[in-house]
């Protein structure tokens, strides 16, 4: 679609792939190059979350606490109540995930402008295993008041994403992944905090992503195409505030929706999508992402195949609820018949 | 920023915002009673002697930090602030009540001159080495942080992780004191989990320590005029205080930590404190 400015051929084979954290480590810098206010705080992680790149151009501006991510929040909540626009950064299973209760009350309850980063979120991970694997994040975060959850679809989506976040006076969620993923976004694509974006139209059925799995919905897309059904693809790299004027807009011309996300569909994207259709626009519905359970070890592509999250599964999903939506149609023919 | 007050005069005011605390906490119907009556004196010194502010302007950009850590404490900062000029005393009244701007546990964003949001406890510490961090950057050198703390939360891991962070970062700027008044809300604190050696514990962590009597207002100010000349580590003051100080039959009894008075204790309450204030009047005239 012209308007998404995506790469021609998401299939090609010398699409370039580079893990989405690299572009939050330049955006960083950037935002470090517009902004002396912005700072960088990291909890004994900063070349696996890419903040090197800031640390090693403003070293005044940096800030190492060591492996203590209670702390890692509260000094940004302090910085940040000094004027200073604090990025965080470690792992997401520790950051949200073990100093969630100092973010909600020192960061969202106190309104301050803290950038939370959880990188290494999703199975994806890989071989270090479920105690590494953050599914549960986009759910802890997307449940407090004040917050705003941003997974961004690939690098320089990653890179826009936490320009935007510096100039933003919220306080905010950035997930991240650690693999490479193919960058189908070009310096043209938009990006806005709280916009979700049509990457591809279509009237059949609307896939709805996130993060990592915006590139699996691009996929199942094609994949669908050739069997005659025409997806919409929605990217939504705002999970909160959810774009809902673009999604039910989508809906109310496809009528079936399939959500795709690297996460714990549970308060997931998933849950956010469904809680939002539920009571606007019911509608048959399928949700693609971890089913209430743990990863475990293994290499990144194995474990996106084990556990369903590729665009091969999207598809398989989507012609499901494509039954089910004419099944639908077909019943609400008989009883327009029989009344 | 209030004129200086003599020792004298500030001991009279430490009985006045008790004697409000009581009121405010009976009018409540719930909240912590000890803590902040042990407070008092350590409220009245940094409000109306150590700290640069402004009632007027509680965003003056020139002005102390001063942390709440344990926030449930916050009955004696309400009151103290009242007194210094930032809100009418009528309002104490209000404190807990449905719409309030004095909530049960303090917000900054419902009360101008509230520097932070706090309840949950253990993180004042690192909020306030994130803030004079941040002072350090910016090359500030006249403004101070200064954080009150309960000894209870120590129990808490990201104390001790802020305690480190400080000391690496040589966070001079920083002057915590520590409320040691012995109890928390299931008993003694040495019964709870054994705090001592705590000056020895500081020190080993980097920090300057001194030991003071926490409801003796001299004592307290001094300990915070030798904290700002100390400028190769962060401050800790360790301050000895009476919980329920003032109030003889709420004196070190844990149960008072997080109860209120009701009418008969708080009638009771009242005019022992006004007793002892009338005490402090007379030995003085």
């Amino acid at each position: 679609m012209t308007e998404a400015h995506l790469v021609k051929d998401i299939d090609a084979k010398d699409i370039v792939s580079e893990p989405i954290r690299k572009g939050f480590g330049r955006g960083l810098l950037e935002a470090g190059k517009l902004s002396d206010d912005v700072v960088a705080i990291c909890a004994d992680l900063t070349e696996s979350t890419q903040m090197h790149l800031f640390k090693e151009a403003f070293p005044e501006r940096f800030v190492e606490v060591g492996v203590a991510e209670q702390n890692l929040v509260t000094v940004g909540s302090g910085m940040a109540a000094m004027g200073k626009i604090p990025f965080v950064s470690s792992y997401a299973a520790f950051s949200p995930g073990r100093n969630w209760e100092q973010i909600r009350t020192t960061i969202a309850l106190n309104d301050q402008p803290v950038k939370i980063i959880g990188s290494h979120a999703g199975v994806s991970v890989g071989p270090d295993g479920a105690t590494h694997q953050m599914l549960e994040d986009i759910a802890l975060m997307r449940a407090m008041p004040n917050m705003i959850v941003v997974a961004p679809g690939d690098s320089l989506e990653a890179e826009r994403a936490t320009l935007a976040l510096a100039k933003d006076k919220r306080p905010s969620y950035m997930r991240l992944a650690r693999e490479a993923t193919p960058v189908f976004t070009t310096p043209h694509t938009p990006f806005e905090l709280g916009r979700a974006y049509v990457y591809a139209p279509g009237d059949d059925i609307s896939i709805i992503a996130t993060g990592t799995m915006t590139y699996q919905a691009l996929v199942a897309a094609e994949l669908l195409f050739k069997n005659g059904i025409d997806a919409e693809v929605i990217h939504v790299p705002t999970i909160k505030p959810l774009d809902a004027v673009t999604i039910l807009k989508s809906v109310h011309k496809t009528g079936a929706v399939i959500t795709a996300e690297e996460a714990q569909i549970i308060g997931g994207l998933g849950g956010a999508v469904a809680e939002l259709l539920g009571e606007e626009h019911p509608v048959p519905m399928k949700r693609i992402g971890m089913h209430d359970r743990f990863g475990e070890s293994g290499s990144p592509e194995e474990l996106l195949e084990h556990f369903g999250l590729t665009g091969k599964h999207i598809a398989l999903a989507a012609h499901e609820v494509m039954e089910k939506k004419k099944e639908g149609s077909q019943r609400r023919d008989d009883s327009s018949q029989g009344g | 920023m209030p004129q200086k007050m003599s020792i004298q005069e500030l001991e009279l005011k430490a009985y006045d915002i008790r004697l409000d605390i009581i009121r405010m906490l009976e009018h409540a119907g719930s909240g912590h009673s000890a803590g902040p009556l042990g407070l008092a004196d350590i409220f009245t010194a940094l409000y109306f002697d150590i700290l640069k502010h402004d009632p007027k302007k509680p965003d003056w950009d020139q002005r102390d930090v001063l942390v709440l850590s344990n926030g449930h404490c916050v009955p004696v900062r309400y009151a103290t602030m009242a007194h210094a000029g930032y809100f009418d005393r009528e309002e104490l009244m209000t404190l807990r009540k449905l719409g309030t701007r004095l909530q049960g546990h303090p917000e900054r964003l419902k009360l101008p001159g509230m520097e932070t949001t706090s309840g949950p406890l253990g993180s004042g510490l690192s909020q306030a080495a994130g803030m004079a961090l941040a002072l350090q950057i910016n090359k500030d050198v006249h403004r101070w942080v200064y954080v009150v703390m309960s000894d209870g939360e120590q129990d808490e891991g990201n104390t001790w992780e802020a305690a480190m962070f400080a000391a690496k970062y040589n966070l001079s700027k920083i002057i915590a004191i520590t409320d040691r008044n012995n109890i928390q809300i299931d008993g003694l604190t040495e019964n709870v989990m054994p705090l001592e050696d705590l000056k020895a514990k500081w020190e080993a962590f980097g920090w300057h320590v001194t030991e003071i009597d926490g409801n003796n207002i001299e004592a307290v100010i001094d300990a915070c005029a030798m904290a700002r000349a100390v400028t190769e580590k962060p401050s800790m003051i360790l301050a000895h205080t009476v919980p329920g100080k003032g109030v003889d039959f709420m004196e070190y009894d844990f149960a008072w930590h997080g109860m209120p008075p009701n009418h008969e204790q708080a009638v009771k309450a009242l005019k022992e404190l006004r007793t002892l204030r009338g005490k402090i009047r007379s030995e003085h005239e």
